[in-house]
Parts: structure tokens; C-alpha cells; sequence
């Protein structure tokens, strides 16, 4: 019990207290880089200024002080509650994410992930689908017609992009043979020679020996390349973010479902949409980047290295390479999504709808039939 | 402790099934507390160690069904029941004659539910031997729905669709 409170409150407070308010400076920096402009650097504490690290302190402030509004002939109760509904599903989604794999010290099997399900990835689906009824109720009880377009929009858009979603990793379903994610990141600790299926095929007898040192880690990226661009697109499109903004569609819609709410309100719906840009970061290093694992160097190969200190300490190192390798990954899905938020322009609200069902649906179905084959082929080879 | 939390899911699928029920005035209101009664039954089925009936409950019922619900009813607008007389008492009497059936069928349940408790095979209720068992004993049944799915999706978008292009 006490484990797991441990790990609960590592994985939330590195989240939550760590990258949380560091993502949002991030956010301005980089799109200021982007953009060559200097970027937030005005709020400073004494005349010290940091780079504008304390410009999430001076947010924070400021939306604290501000007053709590709520509209004329707006369901009280619901508009209030809206926004703390839009935080929980990235909170529960971190549940299932390992974010180290399993270390013995001794008699004591540490396994990091808070809870080790059988069914991680479908508890992630289920707990995702709930994300709609923040941006719906907000929408809703606003009684705005700016905000019921937005709710209108971000409902339609989300339960399009859930059926997407599913159907883009269930090729890595089939290739992992799991829904565990922890088994998942074990799966994609070893590596695969990157020309074996030549010697499979029985094109050759057996490769020359030094072919079979060019070698791949078994990462879902590597084995199912198409289902990652898919699923990181419909991720994406789930967190509301630009390029997928239609719901709060500043041009046409004003700012769609939470045009009603100011103050902290606000703040929860923008916390929100910066909360899940790791929580993505964290399902697609796990699922796609091989989650905490090591390129090259698998758990036994890293635990033997550093051996000579002894087994426990040198299992202590190994978990702080992989818990660090991990979050690494994780700070890249980061900059990956910023650089996309401030790359690609908007797209038009039909343009989302034609782009799910009309693309990535059908691309997502041939690349489940390609695996599905695949897979059936390789093992009868085998 | 899984009886504490069974207690809690219960109270709050029963409290959210009240809430849709006697709520009559405000429809979106009805149809939130519907979400919450789902997504009770999700952890109750989870507790019983069903796993993937208790997540489809929340993915399919709680996530989209509902989700759809809700679309309708924002759209419709409606404010109140605006029914006449003569179809209240409709109503009423069709309300009536279900609650009955539904109370003798409960009973029966009561009745039948005292004996021994089934054993549990190994890995009961997991996507492993759900999937399993649909595509190998009832792939048939599977397929036939599927293709049912299918009919009624492709009809449901021809009657949406005012002019085929």
C-alpha cells in the first residue's frame, strides 16, 4: 500500500509540480524561437528574471485574483463543475503508464507503474472517452450560443477521433500480442537484426555474421510506423490543441466552449489541454518509443555493466537510467508537439471530419489487415 | 475493501439512475446522471472482476452513447416535459405495465440468486477469452451482427443524406 502511494505521488508530483508549469513557459520560448522573437521575459522578483521562468507564477496570480464569473441563465451548478470534469481523465490516465520496468532488491520486487492491469491500454480508451464532457457541460451550461457550437464541435470531434484512435494501435496490439503496458515496455527492451527477414524468407541460407550487427530496438515506431503517425494525429486532434482547435475556433467561434468562464475557470481548461501534452507524450513514449527502455541496452546488459558495485546498488542505477531515459522521451513528445502546434495552420472544422474518416480511417483499417498478415506470415515461418 | 468500494459504486450508479429518473425538468441534467450511473456500473463490473465488460461499459455507454444522447437533446432544446394529456396518460400506463415486469423478472432473480456461487474459470472475463470465444464458438453470431451494423450504418447515412452524389 505504501508503494504505491510512493509511486502515485512521484508520478503526479513530476507531472503536476515539475513539467506542468515549466510546459507553458515552454510553450512561449519555443514558439518564440520559432517565430524570431524574444519570447516572455518581463515578470521578474526582485529584478531577477531567469529567462521568464516566473511568467507561469505571474499567470497563476493573475487568474487567482481574478472574478469568478458566471453568466445569466447559465446552469450554476454544471458551469462550475465543468472544468474540474476536463482535468480528471489526464490525471487517471497516468494510472496504467510504467515508467521504469521491474527491479528485484532481494526479496523486494519493485515494478514502477502505479497500477499493473491486464487491460491498461482499454482502461486509457475508457478513461479518455470521459474526456468529452468537459468541453460538452461547459459548452452547455454557459447558455451561449458561441459556447453550444464549441461543445457541438468538440463532442463530434472527439468520439471521431476515439474510434480512430483505437483502430490506429490495434496493429500494435497485434505485434506486442498485449494490452499490458508494462509487458509492452519489456516487449521493446530487446532489439531485432534489421535485415533478418531475408534469412526468414529463405532467400539465403545464413546472413555473413557482421550483418547482424545492423540492428533496430524493437520500438513500436520501428515495427508499426504507419499506426504511430496515426495514432500521434488522433492524439492530437483528442487534446483540442491547434492544428484540431475547431472546437474553440477563436476566428469564427470566439473561443467555442469556454468563452463563458474567466478567472481560474479559465486557467483549469487551459491547465487541462497543458496537462495532457505529457500525459500524450508519456501513452506515446510508452506504446511507440519503447518506454523506458534503453536503446541497444537491454536491463541485463545495463545491471551487468555496473555489476562490480554490487547487484543492489547497481539495480538502483539501472532504474534511475531507465526512469530518466523515460522522461527524456517524454520531454521530446513534448517539443514534438509544440513544433507541431506552431508549424501547421488551422484546419477548418469539415476539413478535421473529412481528415478522420476519410484518411486516417481507412489508412488505419489497411494497416491493421497489412499487420494482421504480417504477423500470421512471420509466425508461420518461424 | 472491494465490498467498501462495491458499497460506493453501488450508491452511486443508484443515486445516478434517481437523478435521471426524477429529473424530469432538466433533460441534459437527466442524461449526465445516466453518465454517472454508467460509470458506477463500470467499477461494479470490475469489481467482479469482469474487466472488459466494466471498461466497454464506460468506453461505449459512458464515452459515446451518452455522449450522442446529450448531442440530441442540446440540439432538440427541450425545455420540459411538452406532452399532451391524452399522451401522458399513454405514458403512464406503458411506464406502469414495464415497472411491473421488470419487478417480477427482479424477483425471480432474488429467488434464483441464493445457491452456491459459480466457480470462476482462470482468466474469466479478460479481453483474451471474450475475443477468443467470439471468434471461434460464435463467429457466426459475430459476423451476422456485424453485418447488421453495417446495414443499418450504411441505411442511416442514406436517409441523412438528402441527394446521393
Amino acid at each position: 500500500m505504501l508503494v504505491v502511494i510512493i509511486k502515485l505521488l512521484f508520478i503526479i508530483l513530476v507531472i503536476m509540480a515539475a513539467f506542468l508549469p515549466i510546459i507553458t513557459w515552454v510553450e512561449r520560448k519555443q514558439s518564440a524561437v520559432m517565430q524570431d522573437r524574444i519570447g516572455a521575459n518581463r515578470a521578474d522578483i526582485f529584478g531577477i528574471r531567469i529567462l521568464g521562468l516566473f511568467h507561469p507564477i505571474a499567470d497563476v496570480l493573475k487568474l487567482f485574483t481574478k472574478e469568478d464569473f458566471v453568466p445569466d441563465g447559465a446552469n450554476r451548478v454544471l458551469h462550475l463543475l465543468a472544468p474540474v470534469i476536463a482535468m480528471v481523465p489526464a490525471i487517471m490516465a497516468m494510472a496504467v503508464i510504467p515508467y521504469g520496468g521491474v527491479y528485484r532488491f532481494g526479496d523486494f520486487e519493485l515494478n514502477l507503474v502505479v497500477a499493473d492491469i491486464d487491460w491498461g491500454m482499454l482502461y486509457i480508451f475508457a478513461v479518455g472517452s470521459l474526456a468529452t464532457y468537459g468541453a460538452v457541460i461547459a459548452g452547455w451550461a454557459s447558455n451561449n450560443n458561441w459556447s453550444l457550437l464549441g461543445a457541438m464541435r468538440a463532442s463530434s470531434q472527439m468520439i471521431s477521433y476515439e474510434v480512430t484512435m483505437g483502430l490506429a494501435v490495434v496493429g500494435i496490439f497485434m505485434v506486442f500480442g498485449t494490452l499490458r503496458l508494462p509487458e509492452m515496455a519489456i516487449f521493446q527492451d530487446q532489439t531485432f537484426r534489421l535485415l533478418g527477414f531475408v534469412e526468414l524468407l529463405g532467400l539465403v541460407e545464413t546472413l555473413p555474421i557482421w550483418l547482424d550487427w545492423i540492428r533496430l530496438p524493437m520500438w513500436g515506431i520501428f515495427l508499426q510506423p504507419l499506426g504511430f503517425i496515426l495514432f500521434l494525429t488522433c492524439i492530437m486532434a483528442e487534446n483540442k490543441r491547434p492544428p484540431f482547435d475547431a472546437p474553440e475556433g477563436e476566428s469564427e467561434i470566439v473561443s467555442g466552449y469556454h468563452l463563458e468562464y474567466s478567472g481560474m475557470r479559465f486557467g483549469l481548461f487551459y491547465t487541462s489541454e497543458f496537462l495532457e501534452i505529457p500525459v500524450i507524450g508519456m501513452i506515446v513514449a510508452t506504446l511507440f518509443l519503447g518506454g523506458w527502455a534503453i536503446p541497444f541496452f537491454s536491463q541485463e546488459t545495463i545491471i551487468g555493466f555496473f555489476g562490480f558495485f554490487g547487484q543492489g546498488v547497481a539495480t538502483a542505477i539501472c532504474m534511475a537510467l531507465h526512469v530518466g531515459t523515460f522522461l527524456l522521451k517524454v520531454i521530446f513528445m513534448i517539443w514534438l508537439q509544440i513544433a507541431i502546434r506552431w508549424t501547421l495552420p488551422r484546419f477548418r472544422y469539415d476539413q478535421v471530419m473529412d481528415l478522420c474518416w476519410k484518411m486516417i480511417l481507412p489508412l488505419s483499417i489497411a494497416n491493421i489487415l497489412a499487420t494482421g498478415a504480417a504477423v500470421l506470415f512471420i509466425r508461420g515461418l518461424q | 475493501m472491494s465490498l467498501l468500494f462495491f458499497y460506493i459504486f453501488a450508491a452511486i450508479a443508484i443515486a445516478g439512475a434517481l437523478g435521471m429518473v426524477l429529473n424530469t425538468r432538466n433533460t441534459v441534467a437527466a442524461a449526465l446522471s445516466l453518465v454517472l450511473t454508467m460509470v458506477a456500473l463500470g467499477g461494479v463490473y470490475v469489481l467482479f472482476e469482469a474487466y472488459l465488460i466494466g471498461v466497454l461499459q464506460i468506453l461505449v455507454y459512458a464515452g459515446a452513447i451518452v455522449v450522442l444522447f446529450l448531442f440530441v437533446v442540446m440540439l432538440l432544446n427541450l425545455r420540459g416535459p411538452d406532452f399532451s394529456p391524452r399522451r401522458q396518460r399513454v405514458t403512464k400506463i406503458a411506464a406502469a405495465v414495464i415497472g411491473v415486469l421488470a419487478l417480477l423478472q427482479f424477483l425471480q432473480l432474488i429467488h434464483g440468486a441464493f445457491g452456491a456461487p459459480a466457480a470462476i474459470p482462470e482468466g474469466f472475463g479478460g479481453y483474451r477469452q471474450v475475443g477468443t470465444a467470439l471468434f471461434t464458438d460464435y463467429v457466426l453470431a459475430f459476423e451476422a451482427t456485424s453485418l447488421l451494423l453495417l446495414a443499418a450504418m450504411v441505411g442511416a447515412v442514406i436517409l441523412a443524406k438528402r441527394k446521393i452524389d
